[in-house]
């Protein structure tokens, strides 16, 4: 038998009794996409419509069906003020990891290291995998007054007056690319190593400088891979609520933060779901847009 | 050129582990405020010893993970062996609804599963945990899984079956083995994923069942003590040893056969 590949999937062969390619399909499909279902899309289903109550179904209280929790934008100015936080936060945070993280890419793909490269990477990458919440804790004893930070300075200048700068908006950045910068290493690092040395010699000599051959060979052709580590950084940024409420304190209200509030000390849900929701469209109509760039990054 | 781009990479690795330095540096000081001058004790690892909140909280944490690693395991698998060696409609759509767990921002998904849960009688806790890890855990095995796949020749299994063999003996004595390097990545995967899980966890961790990370973030914002620190670098550490080995087993998986 020499079927061909997937195309004329074979059917199993049970008991002596052979089931039709599809019923093997289900099967092995099924388990995987049930639970998707259950936990996943049944909850985003349930949560949309929690959005349109007009109070969390708790007890006997009486429900009512409103478009009220959606219109908080227009009613209370705060809301658009918070909004403009969460993203100046998540712009700043994206920005300076596209700087960072594509000068390492570079760094990493072009300085010769050999053997060496990949030690670099997995050293870039090994923090990536640890516990976020931690992380961003330990930042907390760096960055607070009399912290490590301060120590540092304090130690070259003994009359320094405090640099710590925990709970405020620097702060919150400061985590935040700590956080994501690998993903930017990542993207970039693969798009840049897909580019042909003999482009960049051939460049050279011509006679081109090294920002002519950055700003129109590298950055024009690692586009996407910065693109696509722009969209992995932003995403999960505008709905990060724990890095703004350890390093922010005070000054750390986001998006994020509020949701977070009107699911745990508010327990005003329907706020929380129609919150929540506005924060999805912004991430699918991200998605939406660079949907080709990321298709093409992932095949890469 | 090249020298300034080795002390670029040595100085953005100075900065991705500085915090952690600190932290485990933490540990190991005198002052439960973080004080300095560093003073050198072991302390506050007598102390965590004492705490039995905060290691049942990492208890649960380390016997979710392994459940979640069970469950999502095989079943990920599955997934990944029908998306990738058989053709069906729908396909393309079933590969693309793997992305919104992984890229969604857990807050929504973590608050989705919430209301859901609250509103179905599921309820919070321990097995409301289990079925959030797990579908978050899903996705990236299916991805590991089917970056294996590829590395794998088809024809292999094939000529196994030109040769007699049922579809199923040969995917078992045939793909399966050269594709255990991959499952045991995904598996590391999946460990880590829900070890390090922490906002799915927080909506859906009840007072009496809590995981090290939601344990850990209310202490943040109760107040911090060192011994908490310590239990962090161990679960930073652990999470790091997970993936090196990860990294290890994927290069023996390269070595395998090739296309």
């Amino acid at each position: 038998m020499s079927a061909g590949p997937a195309t004329t999937a074979p059917a199993l062969n049970m008991g002596g009794r052979r089931l039709p390619p599809w019923v093997a399909t289900t099967a092995l499909l099924l388990p995987a996409y049930g639970w998707l279902l259950i936990a996943i899309f049944l909850p985003l289903g349930a949560m949309f419509l929690f959005s349109f109550m007009t109070a969390t179904p708790i007890g006997n209280k009486e429900i009512g069906y409103t478009i009220d929790q959606y219109k908080i934008f227009f009613t209370q100015p705060y809301m658009w003020q918070v909004a403009s936080w969460t993203f100046q936060i998540a712009f700043a945070t994206t920005l300076i990891c596209a700087i960072t993280g594509f000068l390492a890419a570079l760094a990493l793909a072009r300085s010769g290291l050999g053997r060496s490269q990949w030690i670099f990477l997995i050293l870039i990458l090994l923090p990536f995998w640890t516990n976020g919440l931690v992380r961003i804790f330990s930042w907390t004893m760096v960055i607070r007054e009399g912290g490590f930070l301060d120590a540092v300075v304090q130690f070259i200048l003994p009359e320094a007056a405090s640099v710590g700068f925990l709970y405020s908006r620097p702060g919150i950045v400061l985590g935040l690319v700590h956080g994501y910068l690998p993903y930017m290493v990542l993207t970039c690092y693969i798009a840049i190593s897909t580019i042909d040395d003999a482009i960049v010699e051939a460049a050279e000599s011509l006679g081109a400088r090294w920002w002519t051959i950055l700003g129109r060979i590298l950055i024009p052709m690692a586009a996407p891979g910065l693109i696509a580590g722009s969209v992995l950084i932003f995403v999960p940024v505008v709905g990060a609520f724990m890095e703004p409420r350890i390093l922010g304190g005070p000054q750390g209200v986001t998006l994020g933060t509020v949701i977070e509030d009107s699911f745990t000390q508010g327990f005003n849900w329907p706020q929380g779901a129609a919150l929540s929701f506005m924060l999805l469209a912004v991430v699918l109509a991200i998605f939406a847009t660079f949907s080709g760039v990321l298709r093409r990054n992932a095949e890469l | 050129m090249k020298a300034f781009g080795r002390v670029y990479l040595c100085l953005l690795i100075f900065f991705l582990y500085l915090p952690i330095g600190v932290m485990i540096a933490m540990g190991f000081n005198a002052s439960p405020y973080y004080q300095l001058p560093f003073e050198f004790s072991t302390r506050w690892w007598h102390e965590l010893w004492q705490n039995a909140e905060l290691l049942e909280a990492g208890k649960n944490s380390v016997i979710v993970a392994i459940i979640v690693t069970l469950i999502a395991t095989p079943i990920g698998t599955a997934a990944a062996v029908a998306l990738h060696r058989r053709e069906f409609p729908g396909r393309n759509f079933l590969r693309v609804m793997l992305l919104p767990p992984i890229a969604i921002p857990w807050l929504i998904t973590g608050t989705a599963m919430l209301v859901m849960f609250y509103w179905s009688g599921i309820g919070r806790g321990f097995h409301a945990m289990l079925i959030g890890h797990v579908a978050l855990a899903i996705p990236y095995v299916v991805l590991v899984v089917s970056t294996g796949l590829q590395t794998i020749r088809q024809d292999l299994e094939e000529a196994a079956m030109s040769l007699g063999a049922t579809p199923l003996f040969a995917f078992f004595r045939v793909t399966l083995p050269l594709l255990t390097p991959s499952i045991i990545g995904a598996a590391l995967f999946a460990f880590a994923v829900s070890l390090d899980q922490f906002v799915i966890s927080y909506f859906l961790a009840t007072p009496g069942y809590t995981t090290l990370p939601v344990k850990i973030y209310s202490a943040i914002r109760k107040g911090f003590t060192p011994d908490i620190n310590i239990i962090s670098t161990v679960l930073l550490l652990a999470s790091m040893a997970l993936v090196l080995i990860y990294f290890i087993f994927s290069k023996f998986g390269a070595k395998d056969v090739r296309r």
